[in-house]
């Protein structure tokens, strides 16, 4: 089922995750969000545009104690946490945040 | 699949009460269909092939004669229905396809069509069906709501391994090209990569070191997490989840800080990062043994003695019931310890021995429970004397935490319920069937709940974990309720400042 961004139709998996890594761009985000009635903030992106710099470097998705580190560094020790994560993304952040931020979704018994 | 926010959630209501019937009430319930690639790696058809239904029967053949048990298992019921209120499927769904007697018949009136003599001249008389493509199509949907928990096979008076007739099915569907995504992506990561999750090398390295990072701040001790170190004493295999995910990465911890304080030199293989199983639940041997191959190569290579399985329900049914058959012998390895050993004994022994020492006090603020996972209850054995799989972790909870109770007897120990996600099925595509199947074991914790204010739920296994955090809430508890037994272990643990 594809998604349309900026007129263009992108491939997804049956879940909505992006059949193609190099077809993401911000605006996939903000489009993935909104069928999800969902208004990106600028915390969101700070955890979108972590998943993706750290799937850059290990070619997966961080764990989500090293995702909560990162954000509790970023945004205040308070946030640094998985229930800010789950305010942030209702479907679980390891699944929610990777979908908007183009990655493949976790596998396994998670 | 429809939303959870659309998905009709099951009332608490009276405890283990069976529900009226539904008739195909879950009948539009089933996973994504694994592609091509993901079946083609594991040596399957990519898609229906033409002449799946001549395959589906040579391939049913071919189980039979090759297990006699599973011939057994398809000859031997006489539907005296004492399974049909057993499973936490029907219980949570209704669906009287649900009831294993009625699962399991999809599969049993094709086999008397096909293999029995009166199926195959009289076969409305022994309720004997051809094979068609509706047949099929029910065999996707309902063998995808069986976790194999085989709690219907403890109240059976024939013993009947409901779940053998379940992988069955599932092997016969992925060899005639409809395998399930969710399992076959996972079994081809384990063969590619080295776990479930696909977690490389340089990843993992980074998530241990960033853990030593973490036990060292928050408990001022250098505990080590070793990766690939050879000649450790002790290899040990855990589901990638543990790596990954809360609360799984807490018993990690757990494990971490028993080795380190009794002085064991461990490891973790990069190339058998994963202690899951997942040939289990497809059926398939060939990919079962070739993921338990990874073990003894990882084992050979780093030089260890001992292979200690960390938390993970049906990677020790794999390990304790099949490990040797599979990928044996295991003569290289220290003879004076099991092989493999379950994390579980290990604390236990050094707890016995003294080895150890654990202030429950440390746990003061908690009232914790216990679920037995269906795999290890039910399949295994941990320890020297029997039950001892059910006796252990709680000794070892027991040993950590001063308020312990356990649920209402006919929900634990060899009758305990499924968490609702196992055997292949804690996939977002099955998450009403997951929520619904959750109902029972939601059920007695809120009995005991009632009586005893629980705040945690320990578990010992990978997928109850996941499956607890998504479900607890939707029954009114916290998703941070499920935590690991190391969890518990590793919070009491009394630890000395020493660097091993």
């Amino acid at each position: 089922m594809p998604i349309e961004v900026h007129g263009k139709s992108l491939d997804t998996d049956e879940e909505g995750y992006l059949a193609n890594l190099s077809d993401w761009a911000p605006e996939v985000a903000t489009v993935m969000a909104e069928s999800d009635e969902c208004v990106l903030s600028e915390n969101h992106w700070e955890v979108i545009n972590f998943l993706r710099e750290y799937y850059q470097e290990y070619q997966i998705a961080p764990a989500v104690r090293i995702l909560t580190k990162a954000i509790g560094r970023k945004l205040g020790k308070d946030k640094g946490n998985s229930k800010y994560l789950y305010e942030l993304f209702p479907q679980g952040p390891a699944k929610q945040a990777c979908k908007y931020a183009g990655l493949p979704k976790p596998t396994g018994c998670v | 699949m429809p939303k959870p926010e659309d998905i009709d959630i099951p009332k608490l209501g009276d405890f283990l009460v069976t529900p009226a019937v539904s008739p195909d009430s879950m009948a539009h319930s089933q996973p994504y269909v694994a592609n091509a690639d993901h079946q083609n790696a594991l040596g399957f058809p990519g898609e229906l092939v033409d002449n799946w239904h001549d395959v589906a029967i040579a391939k049913l053949g071919e189980l039979t004669s090759k297990s006699r048990g599973l011939q057994v298992y398809l000859d031997s019921c006489v539907k005296c229905g004492a399974c049909t209120d057993k499973c936490h499927y029907f219980l949570g769904t209704g669906d009287p396809k649900n009831m294993p007697v009625a699962r399991q018949d999809l599969l049993r009136k094709v086999y008397r069509r096909y293999f029995t003599l009166p199926g195959k001249y009289f076969p409305k008389l022994v309720g004997a069906e051809d094979l068609t493509e509706e047949v099929l199509d029910e065999w996707y949907k309902y063998y995808h709501q069986c976790s194999q928990c085989r709690r219907c096979s403890v109240y059976c008076p024939y013993g009947i391994d409901t779940s053998e007739v379940s992988m069955a099915a599932r092997e016969i569907m992925a060899s005639v090209g409809k395998g399930q995504k969710y399992c076959n992506e996972i079994i081809n990561k384990v063969h590619t990569i080295g776990n479930n999750l696909g977690l490389p090398e340089p990843a993992l390295a980074d998530t241990l070191q960033g853990l030593e990072e973490d036990v060292l701040e928050d408990d001022g001790v250098a505990v080590k997490f070793p990766l690939d170190v050879k000649g450790a004493d002790v290899l040990l295999v855990t589901p990638s989840a543990d790596f990954f995910a809360e609360p799984h990465i807490d018993g990690l911890i757990g494990y971490a800080k028993v080795f380190h304080q009794a002085g064991i030199s461990w490891t973790v293989s990069s190339y058998a990062s994963e202690a899951a199983n997942f040939g289990l639940f497809i059926g398939s041997y060939d990919n079962m043994q070739k993921m338990a191959l990874r073990i003894r190569e990882a084992a050979l290579e780093l030089g260890v003695k001992r292979i200690v399985f960390g938390e993970c329900g049906h990677a020790w049914r794999v390990g304790y019931s099949f490990l040797d058959t599979l990928a044996g012998p295991f003569d290289f390895l220290d003879g004076d310890y099991p092989v493999p050993q379950h994390i579980v004994e290990v604390t236990h022994e050094l707890i016995q021995q003294k080895r150890i020492k654990l202030d429950p006090e440390a746990n003061n603020d908690k009232r914790v429970t216990f679920h037995d996972s269906c795999n290890v209850a039910r399949a295994s054995r941990m320890g020297t004397e029997s039950g001892g799989q059910l006796v252990l972790p709680r000794e070892v909870i027991k040993a950590c935490c001063n308020h312990f109770f356990d649920m209402p007897e006919n929900t634990i120990g060899e009758a305990t319920f499924c968490c609702g996600g196992g055997g292949g099925l804690l996939t977002d595509d099955l998450v009403e069937l997951r929520i619904k199947g959750a109902l029972p074991r939601m059920q007695a914790l809120k009995e005991l709940d009632d009586q005893h204010q629980i705040t945690h739920m320990a578990a010992i296994c990978a997928i109850c974990k996941s499956q607890f955090s998504k479900v607890l809430p939707y029954y009114g508890f916290q998703m941070d309720q499920v935590i690991s037994v190391h969890q518990l272990v590793g919070d009491a643990l009394v630890m000395s400042s020493g660097e091993i």
